[in-house]
């Protein structure tokens, strides 16, 4: 008989190659594996860690004051010392004709301003990047408090048992019936505008969709083995709350918190805007866009520096907070 | 009887991030007007990505990389997507897995019975509507021109699959494609739908290719089998061929893990091991490293096709006349035995 | 089912009404804690004059009576004099700006869903194309960017460089073209995207399958199925796209100077005009309550599923 026909010696290797051979990962390497793949997260997070960077070196180190009025400085449009590109050069039309407003209101030669003067003569780059320190600021503390309230409230709601949460669950739906507008304009007339009225006003209702979420995460995870067993053995509830429970619901608590950064960046601005929230002098990218918005008829470039900051953080916020969220959660991911 | 359906030699593999998969290695077989053919395999087989190949509804990472898939004459994988969506429903239609899901749920069911009939024949309203009531009779929706108003929510599982099948006949097709029709219900409803698809393939002469992981089902409704592993035809037949007189080893492991046959002997069989990953398929007999009766050629060379009958054929070494007598399974081997002995008998 | 409906219809217009009577007792009452008076000349008037003006305005009363006054007015849809105005009552004031309000809005959120939908219709059908990129940074764009920005911007381009779009005030229908289009971003970004999601998910769905088995085409599919059900859900997105819209209202209104109830508001804030400021927040909360509520309904309504599960129970 032929040997190639002689019954084959049962491998049992065979069995062995056919074991799972994927390395598994923890979930935030997993996650942060995810994310590095996705290019526009990637990219929304070094500008954003840059901006952050030049915010805070910015309180050391401007070019010029930010508050600093020089009356005769008033109105110049940007210019970059050594560069002629159209925009940057020092000149402006006025009635039709290319003036050179530098030359005409006999700045010397060493003075320049990046994105020019607003009407004062205070340096708009240095205004902005104060604008964006306090924005950023503002926005920041405001997610951190929404955090803070809306776990702390989200986990005693979930963990607290059936009367607790009850009670938690019909403040939240009533509080939750007022529109967010109406609770920022009202603790807008009632306090004197400022960054912790602000901050405040956007607070009072801002921790909600924390709280409802983290709730949710919680009675879902209450009833997992782990937890069960935790409390089987005796753990206090605050600690099953922090060792069990918190460490497993971050990812959707990161994504959310980076979801509501952007929203107060929005709503700081848009009060400040429209002149309900800071008030000038005090910089931020609300009160900047308000003070630009007055001139942009006449002097756009005032309005245009702010207006971008704006944008591009705003953009990068987003795109970073989906970026969280797909690599976080790919089955939420919207394809 | 002619063929109404010839597969040749199809080769299908899909694009995944990981590399490419060759799901369908040369299969190849012939399905004949008004029969039943069941294409029988685990799950990752191949037999689901056959039939949608059929209708031309891969998805769009799968690439057909050859063979030729004539239907009435004509090469099925040559036509324009135009041209497919003419044969779509009127004249090969297709009906899946999942009654609960293949409706939609935001559309009356006499709508959505109707819909392929208005598409294909360019018929009025009230023409269509009539054919439904007519094919949802057929398939036993009870009150059915009350019913047609209703939504699937409103229906069984069982009584949806029946409305999945009147859509699926509605414009009398040549060929319909059963998609494991009967995995998602109850037992009681599977033999109800089985007994539906019997009866309907009396009245209206379509040809079914049934596509099913479970052998047990296959018995009463198939005329022959097709037994599919790792993207290829391993064994087909007459169905009395296949559960009477096996010869791959595969299909052996397959009958001796049916539970009905194995309730004589203490422990159910199943073939140990799992499906092979597509990615990288083993060497030679892609079965060989779960074939208890694997020959040393097994892992080098893949075995040629050898004719029983001239409807039976198999795929395995185990036939060469080189190879060794092999015993097969007490269960096949009682099995043959009474399928001898009843042959000779008449 | 008449009876199901009727009772949660009656439970959904109690919690209204409640949340409602909470709103309009919280402002009264955080305006009575206000240390500034809404008179700002008062100084310059004597004691008498002063004397008057407060039994004028019902300030002489003690809080509680104000109160019952003040819900009594609300009642009968009388929400005092404004303080900014002299002797023009808050509700004659409002109402002759609630029009432009109601049309900038309805304006917006008909053009931006409607080419939000068209949009994440066609980035659906043609996944990872050009349609669909153009969708993607559409829906990222008017999410991210505030509505001023764009309002700004199209200010610029449309009013100031080509000059052929007015830039403020409200006169005839080409005045409302800026104001809508910035004011429609942010719903038409929320709808493209939620439909093309919608719609990808639905795409992969058995009943596209077999419609696509039965021989239709792509936009026999995409329309007989998966806008239809795509839209359904499309409905819930109504009321958060509502309260963007009275978000943004504020801002755009001031910068066209659309004589709505967003620029008065703005307006009676700086001026503290406080019956005006309680007047428009209770508007405010009463719209959203309304909304949210219809597009419950509506839900029901649309939604075979839901629709008929009721009548089931009869």
């Amino acid at each position: 008989m032929n040997e190639r026909f002689a019954p084959l010696e049962l491998a049992d290797a065979a069995y062995e190659r056919e074991k799972n051979e994927a390395p598994s990962l923890g979930f935030l390497q997993d996650s942060w594996r995810r994310l590095r793949k996705n290019r526009s997260a990637v990219v929304s997070l070094s500008v954003l860690v840059f901006i952050v960077c030049v915010a805070v070196a910015s309180i050391w180190l401007t070019p010029h004051n930010p508050n600093r009025q020089q009356l005769e400085h008033g109105n110049l449009p940007p210019r970059i010392a050594g560069l002629s590109i159209p925009g940057f050069d020092g000149k402006m039309t006025t009635r039709g004709r290319v003036i050179d407003k530098y030359a005409q209101e006999g700045i010397p030669d060493d003075v320049s301003y990046f994105l020019g003067t607003d009407d004062l003569g205070r340096d708009l780059f240095s205004r902005l990047l104060a604008g964006v320190r306090v924005s950023l600021l503002i926005a920041f503390i405001a997610a951190f408090l929404d955090l803070t309230i809306g776990v702390a409230f989200g986990l005693i709601s979930g963990l607290g048992g059936e009367r607790v949460d009850s009670v938690m669950q019909r403040f939240l739906e009533i509080l939750a019936g007022i529109p967010n507008l109406v609770v920022m304009i009202l603790m807008l007339t009632i306090f004197k505008p400022g960054i912790l009225t602000i901050i405040l006003a956007m607070i009072v209702t801002g921790w909600i969709s924390m709280a409802r979420i983290v709730r949710a995460q919680t009675m879902k995870l209450k009833n997992q083995e782990y937890v069960l067993a935790a409390t089987v053995l005796g753990q206090p509830r605050w600690k099953i709350a922090l060792m069990h429970i918190l460490p497993n619901i971050s990812g959707v608590v990161i994504v959310q918190m980076m979801f509501s950064i952007p929203q107060a960046i929005f709503f700081e601005a848009f009060l400040s805007f429209v002149g309900l929230g800071l008030r000038p002098p005090n910089a931020s990218l609300g009160t900047l866009l308000n003070e630009g918005y007055k001139a942009f008829r006449v002097l756009p470039y005032q309005m245009w520096a702010p207006t971008a900051a704006l944008s591009v953080i705003m953009l990068a916020f987003n795109l970073l907070a989906d970026g969280l969220r797909d690599a976080f959660d790919p089955k939420m991911s919207d394809g | 009887m002619g063929n109404i359906l010839e597969v040749r030699d199809l080769q299908i593999s899909f694009d995944t991030y990981a590399g490419r998969v060759r799901a369908i290695r040369g299969v190849g077989f012939d399905l004949r007007q008004g029969e039943t053919l069941a294409i029988v395999g685990e799950s990752g087989s191949g037999k689901s990505v056959t039939s949608r190949a059929i209708m031309r509804l891969l998805a769009n990472n799968a690439n057909i990389d050859g063979g030729h898939i004539y239907f009435k004459g004509d090469d099925l994988l040559a036509k324009s997507e135009r041209q497919m969506q003419g044969v779509r429903g009127k004249e090969i239609s297709m009906i899946f897995q999942d009654p609960m899901t293949s409706l939609d749920p935001t559309m009356n069911i006499g709508n959505q019975v109707e819909e392929s009939y208005r598409k294909h024949f360019r018929s009025g309203k009230g023409e269509a509507s009539a054919r439904a009531l007519e094919l949802l009779e057929l398939v036993g929706i009870p009150d059915a021109k009350r019913r047609m108003k209703q939504y699937p929510h409103q229906f069984s599982g069982g009584q949806r699959q029946r409305i999945v099948i009147a859509n699926a006949l509605i414009c009398d097709p040549d060929i319909l494609i059963a998609d494991e029709p009967t995995t998602a219900l109850d037992v009681t409803i599977q033999a109800q739908i089985l007994d539906l698809m019997k009866d309907i393939q009396k009245k209206v002469s379509t040809s079914i290719i049934f596509i099913t992981h479970d052998l047990g089902v296959v018995a009463n409704v198939a005329d022959r089998v097709a037994v599919m592993y790792a993207g290829k035809i391993v064994e087909i037949g007459l169905t009395d061929e296949i559960f009477y007189d096996p010869r791959h080893p595969y299909t052996w492991g397959l009958l001796c893990s049916m539970p009905t046959l194995a309730a004589s002997g203490d422990r159910l069989y199943s073939i140990p091991g799992s499906p092979p990953n597509m990615l990288t398929p083993p060497t030679g007999d892609a079965f060989h490293p779960r074939n208890p009766y694997a020959l040393a050629i097994d892992a080098q060379e893949e075995p040629p096709v050898f004719r029983i009958s001239d409807t039976h054929q198999v795929s395995s070494w185990l036939l060469d006349p080189r190879a060794g007598k092999v015993e097969p399974p007490g269960e096949i081997r009682r099995r043959q035995e009474w399928f001898a002995a009843h042959r000779a008998a008449g | 089912m008449m009876k199901g409906l009727g009772g949660y219809l009656l439970k959904r217009v109690f919690y209204m009404l409640a949340t409602l009577w909470l709103i309009i007792t919280i402002t009264f009452f955080l305006m009575k804690l206000l240390p500034a008076s809404p008179f700002t000349n008062l100084d310059k008037l004597s004691k008498t004059q002063v004397e008057i003006l407060y039994s004028q305005y019902g300030l002489d009363k003690p809080v509680a009576v104000q109160y019952l006054i003040y819900m009594r007015g609300f009642a009968k849809g009388d929400f005092g004099v404004s303080f900014q105005f002299k002797n023009q009552p808050v509700a004659d004031l409002l109402s002759e700006r609630v029009g432009p309000s109601l049309q900038l809005g309805l304006q917006a959120i008909l053009f931006g869903t409607l080419v939000g939908i068209v949009l994440g219709a066609l980035a659906a059908m043609w996944q990872n194309t050009w349609v669909d990129a153009l969708a993607t940074i559409v829906a990222i764009l008017g999410r991210s960017i505030p509505n001023f920005i764009f309002a700004v911007i199209l200010q610029y381009v449309f009013g100031l460089r080509l000059g052929i779009l007015p830039i403020a005030m409200w006169k005839d229908f080409s005045y409302t073209i800026l104001p809508t289009l910035a004011l429609s971003m942010s719903p038409m970004a929320d709808a493209a995207r939620f439909i093309r999601t919608e719609m990808v998910e639905v795409n992969n769905s058995d009943y596209i399958e077999l419609a696509r088995a039965k021989g239709m085409n792509r936009f026999e599919i995409a329309l007989r199925h998966g806008l239809r059900n795509s839209l359904i859900p499309l409905i819930t997105l109504l009321g958060p796209m509502a309260v963007g819209l009275m978000t943004g209202s504020l801002v755009i209104e001031n910068i066209f100077a659309v004589p709505g109830i967003g620029e008065q508001f703005v307006k009676s804030i700086t001026t503290s005009d406080y019956p005006t400021i309680m007047a428009v927040t209770v508007l405010y909360s009463a719209m959203l309550v309304v909304v949210i509520l219809v597009v419950d309904l509506l839900y029901g309504i649309v939604d075979p599923r839901i629709r008929v599960a009721g009548e089931g129970d009869k």
